[in-house]
């Protein structure tokens, strides 16, 4: 247990010790070597690069360096990420080995590792991580800490004012007032639908009921977005203090966070945090000495998308198959246990603090008149800079596939992107100066959803995206209601046949009455949002499906039945190995001279282009 | 209904080890199911039946819960599960060219394991290293950028290792 | 008072009305699948949605409440397109064997398709396939019908609190599956068969046994006694269009003659035997300190309930078989000798309101030296089958009267087919063998009504007997629970497993979702009992003279040996799971 004044001393102490880590020219002796324990860097091995690290400071007897795994940087295209504060000095694609090196001659020697130095898209070499282009629009609020401090040790986040904006609640605000600074700040929903948030708390709160539930939604489950699992990776201690603000806002003194168990980082890191909490008082019984009680538990989904959904979600923490209820009532009235419930997610949460701390007027100073603040975008797909960015609404698509993301890769053409997930819509090249809010992007077909950002070159058929998400749909409804258990599934089979070359022009009017009646009727937000990625494909990209249905052509060319395959004479040298390897020997042709398909007998593997030497082979 | 075969002692006190981590309380059944999960890689008929006892939910239920999550399998897995990435940064990278591999190498299909026990595929969603993408893993291990011949020499290499 | 207005028709509802409710007075009918009122109220089938002027998206009329001001639209264009695209995909996966099926006729998916004048199926595609589950005795589940209404997932989880059965896998793939999709027969099924009577369609059946008992009627060898317990001429009737509560002994008795029984008994005279045996029973464990509370032992499902669940508790139980039981024993034996025939050549069928009978007649204590009590039992709806099969236009048969000599029966012996009636049936005989004074009132209005537990205190002479009834097995858990723990203050009790009593039997008649929102089925029933009860001369079972005659002249003593042997049974720890 730490008293008030105990938590000021930490924060005072642990500040200045901390100093080299924001400041460039901080005066100290001691160094920080900053690894990022993203999943991502995680899984590219950079707990083997903080061993060895540590292994080689050892060796060499070196006491004034600290190794401090922290949470995700953002530009996990150039992970693992290294940095050395107090200099700020960036290294990428750091593999194990490098770790001696960096020992070596920058911690030893003061000699930067030129060859470890991030180059930006244009090639230029850039040695310090906000001179990259991909930080330069960003303004990171939610994402403030990832990076930043060691996301298990309760002390580094306390040093940057952590738990600050709980003290203020708890003793300078009445539960209205928290609320107020909610409204005000026009903070809204960050999983998808952009409900204002202080609404859904004064809701709860004005709900009756002698005991109610704070829960943090972080079932992120749109495949392709990790906004969440980097906060709760990053600063698990943000969602913690936003919980029990919530908890002391709304009335309640129990909050539970529904993680997904395929996030183990974030689940050890979160109960970490927790566990800290717990252990400084801040967590627990009579907090400070104020009267309020609060504790958290984690609960573990189990991999169903359906799950992200706020009332399949209560299913599941109440034990049961997550299949959504019917609203009205809304969990404010009526969630957990029948009990008046507010749920909102990672991201929201983690704005909080700092709207607590900072003002509703600072908050809303950010962004668009009717989407306040910033939004943390997974970026990812056909884009140099794939990683997670933190952008102020109202930034345009554009900017963050170009400026941000630093364009399309091999020289390849945008063609869509796609925000929203399974529930979100294609945008295509016209509508990329749309600024990033949830009204434009609703009003172009899409949605702004938990923040997945897929971009997609000139390589990808419309059709076969369209395809891939009802596939994901079907796989993930629950199949408690009609229209999503059979029509996302007539859906897709439709588009199968369209894929395969069967589809008759019908077919799209069909597909589209089928997709319009599913929004309509179907009972919760997973049914209701499934179709978009049919229709806003079917709105902007129209001719490539009447391509597949009239012309029985995939202008992609990655619709497998629909390719047609055709060696070119002119770079066919006639060495045979595309005729070896064909295995219904449709190829026929001389040696030394062009070879040829014969398209009645070809299956359209596509093992003959994947051989051929010349790359003479095309779809 | 088939006796499951693994009802040696140990494993039951295991399990009951678990169960005790938590109050009779039908809400912790997600819980005790994904601890089942982890412990032995599958849940078993048996540990279904002790379960639904433990806390006092049909078995009828209890399979209904486990068979709506994808994460809980009735089965065993094979020794080394490789799960392709289907998350739509890895889809849009190729992914299913890598899936499609995987599936041809070892003639079955996703969800089924090979006749020797020695491999299983599963069709994940986002395993959280779209910076990588597209990605598989095999158990724990990740791997990057991934192509068809890539699984494929990982495959080959865990067959020799196990003199397969 | 709620006034709204729907489809332009001013409606004032009480304060909790629902959409749909509201709308029904209004004379307009929404259409439903997956709504069971009180029982399955999710809005899943998506059916019964409806526009609701100034809100996003359609309103779920069975769940959500009428609200002050609110203007309904419940046929507008987008809600009549989306209910007929809804219904479409239904019936895309739904086997539409209708000419096969049982259901043909009585089928909330078929009224639902010519309503909406479906000719074709617009988006057709793959469609689920199972496997038949036959392996029940009672049950045949065939869920390549199943519209996953989930119904009798609710009805078996939430009114009977058994689990048999769940909602397993999901999305498309989504079914109501027993555990590892086992059969019925070895899971903790208790065969009551409300499943059945929840089920829209035919996914749910009874196992069909008219076959086997036209072949007995034709077998030459054997002389084939039926015998019909009291809740099946409460209900019979309505097969054939007839109101609900109609009381067609008479025909009914004619007709099993037509059908070529050669003798047709009445059910209710083993009622009697039962009541004889059963208050002996009470009075004999009340005042020899045996187990107490005693609880009776007629409604087969809930015997396999207490079997499988608290196996510890079975000496609870009245040794006594069910009434049919006691009868074809009879039958087999002291019938048999009356007239000369030897048992094995008596084939006794019971027409039932119950599935769980079928399992009951099987059970291997069911039977005296070898020779099955019971040979088949039909249900209430199997013999309307059998009398439609011979031709037989049952509106307009003549009444008749049952077989003598076994075919005389009291009134207590009718009330058996309701929640309460065996108690107050037992309780006209124990109270005046323990008083030996004659009751001036035998209606013991404490046990009768629809009340999930009912108590009672009933004076007898200067003691106080308390007295329980449950009905449905959710409710007989909330008893057992209370005896297990050691709280159960009361000496005798009541349990059907079935919500009402055996006229709301898994066999019985099969009504629709709203017939049974808006008609109390179960008190027509039961009135048609009631009064069948007030209008017998004799009204107690220990004054039927069949039953004394028959202890005089064959069985001896209440309770003696020889009514143990061919009355009385036993019970055994059943596992839950196979």
């Amino acid at each position: 247990m730490k008293s008030l004044e105990e938590i000021d001393e930490i924060r005072a102490r642990v500040k200045s010790e901390l100093e080299l880590r924001v400041n460039e020219n901080a005066q100290t002796t001691e160094k920080h070597i900053l690894v990022c324990g993203g999943t991502g860097c995680t899984s590219s091995k950079s707990p083997v690069i903080i061993s060895n690290l540590n292994k080689a400071l050892k060796e060499n007897e070196i006491t004034n360096v600290k190794v401090i795994q922290t949470g995700c940087f953002g530009l996990c295209a150039k992970g693992p990420i290294v940095i050395v504060r107090p200099e700020d000095v960036f290294y990428a694609l750091v593999k194990p080995e490098d770790a001696e090196e960096i020992v070596k001659s920058h911690i030893m020697e003061g000699k930067v590792v030129e060859r470890l130095l991030c180059k930006d898209v244009d090639q230029s070499v850039v040695k310090k991580l906000d001179e990259l282009n991909f930080y330069k629009k960003q303004e990171r609020i939610a994402l403030g800490n990832c990076g930043k401090i060691d996301p298990e040790k309760i002390d580094e986040y306390i040093a940057f004012d952590g738990y600050k904006a709980l003290e203020k609640c708890l003793f300078e605000l009445n539960p209205d007032e928290v609320i107020k600074i909610v409204s005000d700040s026009g903070l809204r929903g960050r999983g998808g639908a952009g409900f204002p948030t202080g609404k859904k708390w004064s809701f709860t709160k004005m709900a009756e009921g002698d005991q109610k539930y704070v829960v943090c939604n972080a079932d992120e489950g749109d495949p392709g977005a990790f906004m969440d699992r980097s906060i709760l990776e990053g600063t698990p201690h943000s969602v913690i203090e936003a919980m029990m603000i919530a908890g002391y806002a709304v009335g309640a003194n129990k909050g539970y966070i529904y993680v997904r168990a395929e996030y183990p980082i974030a689940v050890r890191r979160f109960q970490i945090a927790i566990d800290q909490a717990k252990e400084y008082g801040i967590l627990g019984k009579n907090i400070w000495n104020t009267g309020f009680d609060f504790d958290l538990e984690i609960r573990l989904g189990a991999g169903a998308f359906v799950c992200g959904e706020e009332t399949a979600l209560l299913e599941s923490i109440e034990g049961r198959r997550g299949q959504p209820r019917l609203k009205p009532p809304f969990p404010a009235n009526s969630g957990l246990w029948g009990k008046p419930t507010l749920i909102n997610n990672v991201e929201t949460y983690a704005n909080i603090p700092q709207i607590i701390l900072k003002g509703a007027e600072w908050y809303s100073s950010i962004g668009t008149e009717t989407s306040k603040g910033t939004k943390v975008f997974a970026l990812g797909g056909n884009v140099n800079n794939i990683g997670l960015v933190e952008v102020p609404m109202g930034t345009t698509l554009r900017e963050i596939v170009y400026d941000i993301g630093g364009g399309i890769p091999n020289g390849r053409k945008f063609k869509a992107a796609q925000t929203g997930g399974p529930s979100g819509g294609c945008i295509p090249e016209k509508n990329l100066d749309t600024p990033i809010d949830y009204e434009s992007l609703g009003a172009i077909g899409s949605m702004m959803g938990s923040g997945g950002l897929i971009v997609m070159d000139d390589s990808k058929c419309m059709v076969n995206l369209a395809k891939f998400y009802l596939e994901f749909t079907v796989d993930e409804s629950c199949g408690k209601c009609t229209p999503c258990r059979i029509g996302t599934k007539r859906m897709l089979e439709i588009l199968q046949k369209i894929c395969d070359g069967n589809g008759e022009e019908e077919d799209l009017d069909k597909l589209e009455k089928l997709a319009l009646n599913i929004k309509k009727a179907s009972l919760c937000g997973l049914g209701q949002t499934a179709p978009n990625p049919v229709l806003s494909t079917l709105k902007y990209f129209r001719e490539e499906y009447l391509a597949h249905i009239k012309e029985k052509r995939c202008p992609a060319g990655e619709c497998k039945a629909l390719a047609k395959y055709h060696i070119n004479p002119e770079l066919c040298k006639g060495c045979g190995l595309c005729k070896r390897n064909c295995p219904v020997g449709a190829i026929s042709g001389e040696v030394k001279q062009p070879h040829v398909i014969d398209e009645d007998k070809c299956i359209k593997c596509g093992a003959c282009a994947s051989k051929c030497p010349f790359k003479a082979i095309s779809k | 209904m088939s006796e499951c075969k693994c009802g040696n002692t140990k494993e039951n006190n295991e399990l009951k080890e678990i169960l005790e981590k938590y109050e009779k309380d039908k809400s912790n059944l997600i819980q005790i199911l994904n601890q089942v999960q982890e412990k032995y890689g599958y849940i078993s008929q048996e540990a279904q039946r002790e379960i639904s006892e433990y806390l006092d939910i049909s078995m009828a239920e209890v399979y209904g819960v486990i068979t709506f999550y994808s994460r809980f399998t009735l089965k065993p897995k094979g020794k080394y599960n490789i799960a392709v990435c289907l998350g739509t940064a890895c889809f849009v990278k190729g992914s299913e060219k890598v899936l499609d591999k995987v599936k041809d190498i070892l003639k079955i299909d996703v969800g089924q394991t090979t006749e020797d026990g020695l491999f299983s595929i599963e069709a994940t969603r986002c395993v959280g290293a779209c910076g990588l993408a597209p990605v598989f893993t095999v158990n724990d291990e990740v791997y990057g950028k991934a192509t068809p011949e890539m699984v494929e020499s990982v495959i080959k290499k865990i067959r020799e290792e196990e003199g397969k | 008072m709620i006034n709204l207005t729907i489809d332009g028709i001013n409606v004032s509802v009480p304060e909790g009305t629902t959409i749909l409710e509201a709308a029904r007075t209004a004379g307009i009918d929404i259409p439903t699948l997956c709504f069971l009122k009180e029982i399955n109220e999710v809005g899943d089938c998506r059916m019964c949605i409806v526009e609701v002027e100034g809100r996003r998206g359609f309103a779920t009329s069975c769940i959500q409440k009428a609200e002050e001001g609110m203007v309904v639209k419940t046929n507008s264009k987008d809600v009549a397109e989306a209910r007929a695209v809804v219904l479409d995909l239904i019936l895309s996966n739904h086997h539409k064997d209708c000419l096969t099926c049982v259901r043909n006729g009585n089928c909330e998916l078929q009224k639902l398709a010519q309503k909406y004048n479906l000719t074709d199926v617009e988006y057709a595609g793959e469609m689920c396939e199972y496997e038949k589950d036959i392996e029940s005795p009672s049950i045949i589940r065939d869920f390549n019908k199943c519209v996953l209404c989930r119904r009798c997932v609710a009805t078996c989880k939430k009114v009977q609190k058994v689990g048999a059965i769940d909602v397993a896998n999901r999305g498309f793939t989504s079914c109501v599956s027993t555990v590892a999709n086992e059969s019925l027969n070895n899971v903790n099924c208790t065969n009551c068969g409300q499943c059945i009577m929840s089920c829209p369609i035919g996914a749910l059946r009874e196992k069909d046994n008219t076959k086997d008992v036209w072949n007995l009627i034709k077998d030459e060898d054997k002389f084939v006694v039926v015998q019909t317990a009291p809740a099946v001429r409460a209900a019979l009737g309505e097969e054939f269009g007839m109101e609900i509560g109609t009381n067609v002994t008479g025909k009914m008795v004619t007709a099993l003659r037509r059908l070529g029984f050669d003798k047709v008994f009445d059910t209710n005279t083993g009622a009697d035997f039962t009541i004889v045996e059963e208050a002996n029973e009470l009075i004999e464990r009340m005042k020899n300190g045996g187990t107490i509370p005693m609880i009776t032992s007629c409604s087969p499902g809930w015997v396999k309930y207490i079997e499988m669940n608290y196996p510890e508790q079975l000496s609870h139980v009245s040794s006594c078989k069910s009434p049919h039981q006691m009868f074809g024993a009879l039958l087999k034996s002291y019938y048999a000798e009356k007239i000369g025939i030897a048992p094995e050549k008596i084939s006794v069928v019971s027409v039932m309101p119950c599935i769980a009978k079928k399992f009951e007649a099987n059970r291997d204590e069911m039977n005296v030296n070898g020779i099955k009590d019971v040979d088949y039992v039909i249900t209430t709806r199997e013999l309307a089958r059998m009398i439609k099969q011979a031709g037989i236009d049952f509106v307009k048969l003549e009444d008749s009267t049952f077989d003598d000599p076994m075919g005389e029966a009291t009134g207590a012996a009718a009330i058996f087919g309701t929640t309460g009636g065996v108690m107050e049936a037992a309780l006209r005989t124990a109270v005046e063998k323990l008083t030996g004074e004659t009751l001036k009132n035998v209606n013991f209005e404490a046990v009768r009504g629809n009340e999930g537990i009912k108590r009672a205190t009933v004076k007898v002479g200067d003691k106080e007997v308390n007295a329980v009834v449950a009905h449905g097995l959710g409710n007989a858990q909330i008893i057992m629970d209370e005896i297990k723990s050691g709280k159960a203050d009361y000496q005798f009790v009541e349990i059907m497993a079935c919500p009402g009593g055996c006229i709301m039997g898994g066999g019985q008649p099969i009504r629709s979702s709203k017939e049974r929102a808006t008609i109390d089925i179960r008190k027509l029933r039961a009135d048609c009992l009631y009064s069948i009860d007030e209008k017998s001369t004799i009204r107690k079972s220990h004054e039927n003279p069949v039953v004394n005659k028959i202890y005089e002249d064959y069985l001896g003593e209440v309770g003696g040996h020889k009514a143990h042997e061919l009355l009385h049974t036993k019970y055994a720890k059943r596992e839950k799971y196979k």
